[in-house]
């Protein structure tokens, strides 16, 4: 079985500074991984990393087998943030429409092919009842579902989420989660998870990947989440604090570095 | 009044007004479309200000207007784009570059003072006096300008909602962004002609964003926006001919209106908040 990620010896730096040095990671396929990590630890970076956008200073990825950028048909991607329809009445629709075979040349117009593709991801994602409404008035918990139903154009074998929980509220959170797990059971898909806070991942997530400090972590969750295993990544002294099933993760001096909700 | 109309429109130059102004609409309400959708309107207002200099300065590199117009909006469009998509810096660079050709086209008058009559012109357009030549140079260059947006306007439209997923799948952003601005520089060098550099921006800015506060579909939109741009020329033009108040300020005005309706509208009737 080929691996959906490779990553070997793996350093990423930018203007100077390495936000990644030595990672190697393997993640098999139909896999669902909880990235994270605090502020500033480089997940964004390993996105645009394994998405082909940053290319790496040394090391490289592997995607299904494939270097990265021949592969970027397979990977549905999920950017942190919003599109930029705010000031335009378009609808949620036309904005899937237009990453369908958006690449390609020509006019833009939408074969029924691509209609029914379109149709079907927002279906999936439960967003097909309002998809007509224009994007700028949907609320942060259908945006994303809208996202995540453009993430699966042309049935991706691997998903790589950028935040996708940021600025939702608890029970958006819950709903975008249960979506994803929906689509990974159906399609066997790889999961590549970035978010801030692991307790709401912990009951769908197979393995953590876990940055701190320039390197990488990658296991099961009760062998990565503990105070040894996280010290040793941050450099520094960290406590892993559990509090009827949930996980707080604390440095020495008692700042929370994790499950604060980031700003 | 409709015999006058009549007899307005036995008129060549009344004809060739309304051909050159139908292309100019045209052209700007879907070139503007795009604009709309990329938040690069600063960006078509320097363009028709940069065209203004590049007209001054023809005459000192021994060039009829037009092309000066299109040398110097064309390398613009091309440096704009180049500055990439970051909308700060981008900014900048066309504020940078816009001040630099306002001080030339002011040099370029001081230096050929017989220049002024025609400086005027251009500010405020001339739309009653278009030759026959210059509707066949319109039409070839609209034709080249829509081509090459419809060539690569899918790209461009997935490019301009998604970047960050755009760029993703393999699509280059500068690549997009410049070939754009060329599109952009052409056009509005065009419609300027007609209406004038002072408000080119009209034609550009109103029929496709007024288009977009109503619109929900990508086509829709487009076709609305075009009908917007051509029924605000002709019926411009037909009230320039009836009452000599100059047509621009009818363009403007009818585009304002309108503006105010449907602004106000969307905000009484649709959920403008989340």
């Amino acid at each position: 079985m080929t691996a959906a990620l490779q990553i070997s010896d793996l350093t990423i730096s930018l203007g100077g500074n390495a936000i990644l040095s030595g990672v190697n990671a393997t993640i098999n396929e139909g896999e669902f991984i909880g990235i994270f990590g605090p502020n500033g630890a480089g997940k964004t970076t390993l996105v645009r990393c394994i998405i082909g956008t940053l290319p790496p200073t040394r090391g490289s990825i592997e995607v299904l087998g494939l270097p990265v950028g021949k592969a970027s048909r397979q990977i549905g991607y999920m950017p942190q943030g919003h599109a930029g329809f705010d000031s335009t009445a378009l609808s949620a629709r036309t904005l899937v429409e237009a990453a369908c075979y958006g690449d390609r040349w020509g006019i833009p117009w939408t074969s029924r092919k691509s209609k029914q593709e379109v149709d079907r991801v927002l279906e999936v994602t439960d967003a097909g009842h309002y998809a007509n409404r224009p994007f700028s008035v949907l609320s942060g918990g259908e945006r994303q579902r809208v996202m995540l139903a453009q993430a699966l154009l042309g049935d991706p074998k691997i998903l790589v989420l950028d935040e996708p929980l940021a600025s939702l509220d608890p029970k958006n959170q819950a709903l975008l989660i249960e979506c994803v797990a929906r689509v990974k059971r159906l399609t066997r898909t790889t999961v590549l998870f970035v978010a801030h806070d692991l307790n709401p991942l912990m009951h769908v997530m197979d393995r953590v990947l876990y940055l701190a400090g320039g390197g990488a972590a990658l296991g099961k969750l009760d062998d990565v989440v503990t105070s040894a295993s996280l010290s040793k990544l941050y450099g520094f002294e960290i406590e892993v604090v559990r509090v009827e099933n949930r996980i707080f993760v604390v440095s020495a001096e008692g700042n929370v570095t994790e499950c604060a909700h980031h700003d | 009044m409709i015999d006058t109309l009549a007899n307005y429109l036995s008129y060549d130059f009344v004809r060739h007004a309304l051909v050159a102004g139908s292309l100019s609409a045209i052209l700007a309400a879907v070139v503007g479309y795009f604009v709309i959708i990329r938040n690069v309107g600063f960006a078509s207002h320097a363009l028709a200000h940069i065209g203004f200099a590049g007209a001054a300065g023809a005459a000192l590199l021994g060039l009829s207007p037009l092309e000066g117009m299109l040398l110097l909006t064309v390398s613009s469009g091309v440096f704009m784009g180049a500055t990439g998509d970051k909308l700060q810096r981008r900014d900048l660079a066309i504020g940078m570059v816009l001040s630099m050709a306002l001080g030339l086209g002011t040099l370029f008058l001081r230096l050929y003072s017989t220049y002024a009559g025609q400086a005027k012109a251009i500010l405020f357009g001339n739309i009653f006096g278009v030759s026959k030549s210059q509707i066949t140079e319109m039409v070839v260059l609209s034709l080249i300008s829509l081509g090459g947006l419809a060539f690569f306007s899918r790209r461009l439209l997935f490019a301009s909602t998604q970047p960050l997923l755009a760029e993703a799948r393999g699509l280059s952003l500068t690549g997009i962004s410049i070939a754009f601005m060329v599109v952009l520089a052409v056009s509005v060098t065009l419609a300027s002609q007609v209406v004038g550099v002072l408000l080119v921006f009209t034609l550009v800015i109103a029929p496709a964003g007024i288009a977009l506060r109503l619109c929900r579909s990508f086509w829709s939109g487009l076709i609305v926006s075009v009908l917007l741009g051509l029924v605000a020329v002709w019926v411009g033009i037909l009230l320039d001919c009836l009452t000599d108040l100059p047509v621009t300020f009818w363009i403007a005005a009818m585009f304002f209106v309108l503006y105010l309706v449907v602004e106000g509208y969307c905000r009484f009737f649709t959920r403008s908040d989340r």
